[in-house]
C-alpha cells in the first residue's frame, strides 16, 4: 500500500491518543484519568498492529498482544485499588 | 496495490475514525460514566476494525490478528465494568443532568431492609 494512506491512518490514531491524553492530564478525579488511560491503551494496541503492517514486521502483532494483556491486568488492578479492595 | 489491500485499508480507515470519535467522547462528555460509555464502545469497535483490516490486507497475518482482536473484544467490557464499579464505590458523583440511578436505589433499599441479598432480584423483578 502507498505511503500517504499509512500516514493518514496513523495520524488519525495519533490525534485520538492526544485527545485522550488531554483528558488524562486535566481530569478532575482519579477515575477520569483512569478512563482516559484505558482508552489510550486500546488505541495504542491498534496502533501497534497498524505499525507492524506499515513496517512489514510480523513480530509487532505479538507485541500488541502482550501489551493488551498487561494493560488489562493493570487497569483491573488500579480499579480494584480505587474501589478499596486492594 | 491489490484488491485485498484496498479493502483492508477501507476497514482500517473505518476503525481509525471510530477510535478518533471515542477519544473525542472521552474528552468532551460531562462525567465519568458518560466518558466510560463513549470511550469503551467506540474504542472497542475501532480497534477491532483496525486489527481485522490489517488481517485483510495481509492474509498471512489473519490468525494472529484475529487473536488480538478477539482478546480486545472480550477484555474491554470487563475493564469498563470494573472501572464503573470502582468509580461508583469511590463516590464519584454523576453530573447534574442525570435522571435515574438504579444502582443507588437498590443499595438504599438493601440498607433499609437489612438483608444481605436483594429479594427482588431472586423473586424475578423488583416491584
Amino acid at each position: 500500500m502507498s505511503l500517504p494512506v499509512y500516514i493518514c491512518l496513523f495520524g488519525v490514531a495519533v490525534a485520538a491518543v492526544l485527545l485522550c491524553m488531554v483528558r488524562a492530564l486535566m481530569g478532575p478525579t482519579a477515575s477520569d484519568r483512569l478512563v482516559a488511560v484505558d482508552g489510550m491503551v486500546t488505541i495504542t494496541t491498534a496502533m501497534l498492529v497498524l505499525l507492524g503492517l506499515f513496517l512489514g514486521r510480523r513480530i509487532y502483532i505479538d507485541v500488541a498482544l502482550v501489551y493488551a494483556v498487561l494493560a488489562f491486568v493493570g487497569v483491573i488492578a488500579v480499579a480494584r485499588y480505587l474501589e478499596g479492595g486492594l | 496495490m491489490t484488491a485485498a489491500a484496498v479493502i483492508g485499508a477501507c476497514v482500517m480507515g473505518f476503525g481509525v475514525i471510530f477510535l478518533l470519535l471515542g477519544a473525542l467522547g472521552i474528552l468532551r462528555l460531562p462525567d465519568v460514566y458518560n466518558r466510560l460509555q463513549a470511550g469503551t464502545k467506540c474504542t472497542t469497535l475501532g480497534a477491532f476494525c483496525a486489527i481485522v483490516g490489517v488481517g485483510i490486507a495481509e492474509p498471512d497475518w489473519i490468525f494472529k490478528a484475529l487473536i488480538v482482536a478477539v482478546f480486545i473484544l472480550l477484555t474491554n467490557p470487563i475493564s469498563a465494568h470494573a472501572l464503573a464499579r470502582a468509580s461508583y464505590k469511590s463516590a464519584v458523583l454523576p453530573y447534574d443532568g442525570t435522571v435515574v440511578d438504579k444502582y443507588g436505589e437498590l443499595g438504599e433499599s438493601e440498607e433499609a431492609a437489612g438483608a444481605p441479598e436483594a429479594p427482588g432480584l431472586t423473586a424475578g423483578g423488583r416491584e
